[in-house]
């Protein structure tokens, strides 16, 4: 009895020493956070989610515009050496100051064997120097006026606390051995993670000595993954959560109507495309023999008439998708405006392809992912309607993503004829773009290696390899635009089809910025 | 008896190592694992010295062999996820399916059992109808179903209990429990149920049906004849009699809880070995894959093997069969 009450008097004096203010936010997302390791997986909502943790030189802020983060300031001494004033009085969670040395040693991290993100830096060869304690200097091999475009996800750990704990080195998939970056953190941001179960739960805390003056209100913000999507809306639906991401499609107006949640959609980076193999001499997925009907551009012309993408973007994806003219989304390239997507021409697609030959169609075999993108295999499946309507008999192969990237990238042999897939320029610019799907590539992928199909045009070529180095902005963008018009509007390299939209499902009590990235950042969520 | 139990755990070492074969060649033939450890950007060279390190190049026989060695003494590599070591993932999530297993039994067992005697002794009575046909219910609806319309009646609608997930939970050691919180139990609630409720009907429908045996039977009539209260002959006599099958039933089906656990799991996001090997399958994430089948293959071997020797201890025909000839 006695014991009993001293546990009752511990709870009350536990429950009433918690400030009035304590806001405790609770969030699901579909995936897993796996890795704390900021190295280990390129992957946007993995490299988000470390975002509260860990900084890099630079930020971005709601509109996706480049900020100052851990550099107070930078300047290009001359176009091949980058100087970075870093911040001062900057200390990581475990109390140790930030310093130019860190900064060195990230950047020695970041080319490490077993890190994704070896292209941060770019172009290879670059080496960061120090200056002294607060300012480090880049010497390029070669110009780059691109250099810290994605540096918001390079982020910057400690050197000391790398070293002391063995993890100097990124965690490669091979090691028996314990990695220690990977179950733990150390950065400079303003959350510090005090709990991580891979897969299952992680909690963030509010840093206290962050050097930036906090825009949220929230003390405690606990992660958890839910996969399944009716559970994942019910946890919103029941107040179990206050956060979730994704909202699937069909159930954005019961969430809306509930009263207790809402659905913030807007449009995301990455583009849903479609892609021909145009280097082989002959398809390999097709009844066309001895030639490729793909090397026509008057062919890949009549697949983007014959596709309305319009009633994809109305049906399939019910109105969560912006019809895209462009690889690349319009809220990363501001003469987007200029490219205008023709309208859908049935007759003039069958016209183009009498022309080139095939007046009866063909058959070809299509790719496509089936749990990758928002709706892929009814995307692809109204695709195949559509052409069918101008003779192109499409055979659906349709398969989870594991197995289809394992078919359709480099690893595989870039085995398909024709396919969908999806891309977001990491660096948020067109070079990305250019660099990965337009350049031309051999048979092994060395060039533009994302470039499934090997489209290959030696004006987009030099034109690509110009824009790398170009610093004049204004040039610059009429170089994209060239290119994209030859590439995109004459050649019909690739056929886009949609940016799709981001939609979270979010409690009425929760107030936040939605960036188009779609990186969940604590940092600007309010909760009353 | 010695032979018996020697022969039994030879037969169980056999099961082991034909499971560890499967696990094996999903491990060598569901794809190059180098190349889905590797980044896009890995040379030839790199690719030839991962091959090398990590034994790839040695003969299949002694490549099995360091498998089944490594396995015996736990050591499944590192998965390829989450760069940390499988063991680690699968001790922190096996305690939860097993909360959960063990919940879902004996949650079936104590309805089951008394449902089934009730439908048994009325069998004419509305009740027993109406048991009858909500076990039709569970024993046909696919359990996903079941889970999903649970949240939405429970959590959303009534705003009771949690929607998913494990609650907070107490570390013991090496073990964590949700038992010893409120939300932990609560948690539990919902899952428990969906998990057991198939293992719920098909007790029952057992004891029913076993029990209309035994009620039969002469001895029964001899007891009623003895002038006993029908208290004592339908618990004392019939029930007693019946629990010997449902025991071993119960037993068996305990291992495909905790197998099939992984549908529940994934809708209630409850954090177990079953979500871990769902979302390892989504991700070709093979040292997760391999180790998790063998484990739950030493579960099935293990319990298979005591309810073995329990029949051995309760029933002296089992032994004497087993003499060898």
């Amino acid at each position: 009895m006695k014991l009993r009450t001293i546990i009752f008097a511990l709870a009350a004096a536990a429950v009433s020493a918690l400030p009035a203010s304590a806001a405790t936010l609770r969030f699901a997302f579909q995936g897993e956070f796996k890795s704390l390791d900021p190295y280990s997986l390129n992957e946007s909502f993995t490299l988000g989610m470390l975002g509260n943790v860990y900084e890099g030189l630079t930020k971005r802020d709601k509109d996706l515009k480049i900020i100052p983060g851990l550099a107070e300031r930078w300047e290009q001494v001359e176009p091949t050496r980058w100087r970075f004033y870093l911040r001062k009085g900057v200390k990581f969670h475990n109390g140790e100051d930030f310093t130019a040395d860190d900064v060195v040693f990230s950047a020695e991290r970041s080319f490490n064997q077993a890190s994704d993100i070896k292209s941060r830096i770019q172009p290879a060869g670059t080496k960061a120097v120090k200056v002294d304690d607060h300012t480090v200097d880049f010497i390029l091999p070669s110009p780059n006026p691109i250099l810290h475009y994605e540096w918001d996800t390079w982020y910057i750990m400690s050197k000391k606390w790398a070293e002391t704990n063995n993890s100097a080195a990124v965690q490669p998939a091979t090691g028996t051995q314990m990695s220690y970056a990977a179950l733990h953190t150390n950065g400079t941001g303003p959350f510090i993670i005090t709990e991580h179960q891979a897969g299952v739960k992680t909690v963030f805390k509010k840093n206290p000595n962050w050097w930036g003056k906090p825009e949220h209100n929230i003390d405690e913000a606990i992660f958890t993954t839910i996969s399944n999507d009716a559970t994942r809306v019910a946890a919103l639906l029941s107040g179990d959560v206050d956060f979730i991401d994704p909202v699937p499609l069909q159930d954005v107006q019961r969430i809306n109507a509930s009263g207790v949640a809402q659905v913030l959609q807007g449009p995301e980076l990455r583009t849903i495309f479609l892609g021909f193999d145009q280097m082989r001499p002959e398809l390999k997925y097709s009844n066309v023999k001895g030639k490729n009907p793909f090397k026509d551009v008057r062919v890949r012309k009549a697949f983007y008439l014959a596709i309305d993408e319009k009633a994809i973007a109305d049906k399939v994806m019910r109105g969560a998708a912006v019809p895209s003219a462009l690889m690349i989304s319009p809220l990363l390239f501001d003469l987007a405006k200029d490219f205008k997507r023709p309208e859908p021409d049935p007759a003039q697609a069958k016209k183009l392809l009498a022309e080139a030959g095939y007046p009866n169609g063909f058959e070809v075999e299509m790719d496509c992912p089936n749990d990758r993108y928002v709706n892929d295999e009814a995307i692809c499946q109204a695709v195949t309607a559509m052409l069918a309507r101008a003779g192109i008999k499409i055979n659906l192969n349709a398969q989870p993503k594991s197995k289809y990237f394992a078919k359709v990238l480099q690893s595989g042999g870039y085995d398909t004829s024709f396919f969908l897939l999806g891309w977001t320029p990491g660096s948020f610019d067109s070079w990305n773009v250019l660099a990965n799907m337009y350049r031309c590539r051999d048979e092994k992928g060395v060039g533009g290696n994302m470039n499934l199909g090997g489209y290959c045009n030696q004006k987009v070529e030099v034109l690509t390899e110009k824009i790398l180095v170009e610093p004049d902005k204004a040039k610059r963008d009429q170089m994209i635009k060239e290119a994209y018009t030859i590439g995109q509007e004459q050649d019909v390299a690739f056929v886009p089809l949609h940016q799709q939209a981001l939609a979270w499902g979010i409690s009425k009590k929760v107030k936040l910025a939605q960036r188009a990235d779609n990186q969940i950042l604590l940092y600007w969520f309010h909760k009353d | 008896m010695l032979a018996f139990i020697i022969r039994r755990l030879l037969q169980a070492i056999v099961v082991m190592l034909t499971v560890a074969l499967i696990a094996f060649t999903l491990f060598r033939f569901v794809g190059d694992p180098v190349n889905m450890m590797v980044g896009i950007e890995t040379t030839a060279e790199e690719r030839a010295q991962l091959r090398q390190d990590l034994g790839l190049n040695d003969p299949i026989v002694i490549q099995f062999a360091r498998f089944v060695g490594n396995s015996a003494r736990l050591n499944f590599g590192n998965s390829y996820q989450f760069k940390t070591p499988v063991i680690d993932l699968i001790a922190d999530r096996f305690p939860a399916t097993m909360e959960l297993a063990f919940a879902s039994a004996l949650l079936s067992l104590l309805v089951g059992i008394p449902m089934g005697v009730y439908t048994a002794l009325h069998r004419r009575s509305w009740l027993s109808n109406i048991f009858l046909a909500a076990s039709l219910i569970g024993i046909s609806l696919p359990t996903f179903l079941i889970g999903i319309l649970l949240i939405f009646l429970f959590p959303v609608t009534l705003g009771i209990l949690p929607s998913f997930g494990r609650g907070e939970v107490v570390r013991i050691g090496f073990w964590t429990t949700g038992l010893l919180t409120a939300s932990g139990l609560k948690a539990l609630v919902l899952p428990a149920i969906t998990l057991g409720l198939f293992q719920m009907t098909l007790i029952m429908r057992l004891v029913r049906g076993e029990m209309l045996e035994v009620l039969r039977t002469d001895y029964i009539k001899f007891a009623r004849a003895r002038g006993l209260t029908d208290r004592a002959v339908n618990f004392g006599h019939a029930l007693k009699n019946t629990l010997v099958p449902v025991m071993t039933i119960a037993g068996l089906q305990l291992g495909s809880i905790i197998a099939f656990a992984l549908i529940t799991e994934s809708v209630f996001q409850w954090p177990g070995m079953g979500l871990l090997f769902l979302k390892a399958v989504q991700n070709v994430d093979i040292p997760i894959m391999s180790a998790y089948l063998l484990l739950v293959a030493f579960i099935f071997v293990t319990i298979n093997l005591i309810v073995d020797l329990l029949y051995a201890v309760v029933d002296p025909r089992i032994r004497i069969d087993a003499r060898p000839a």
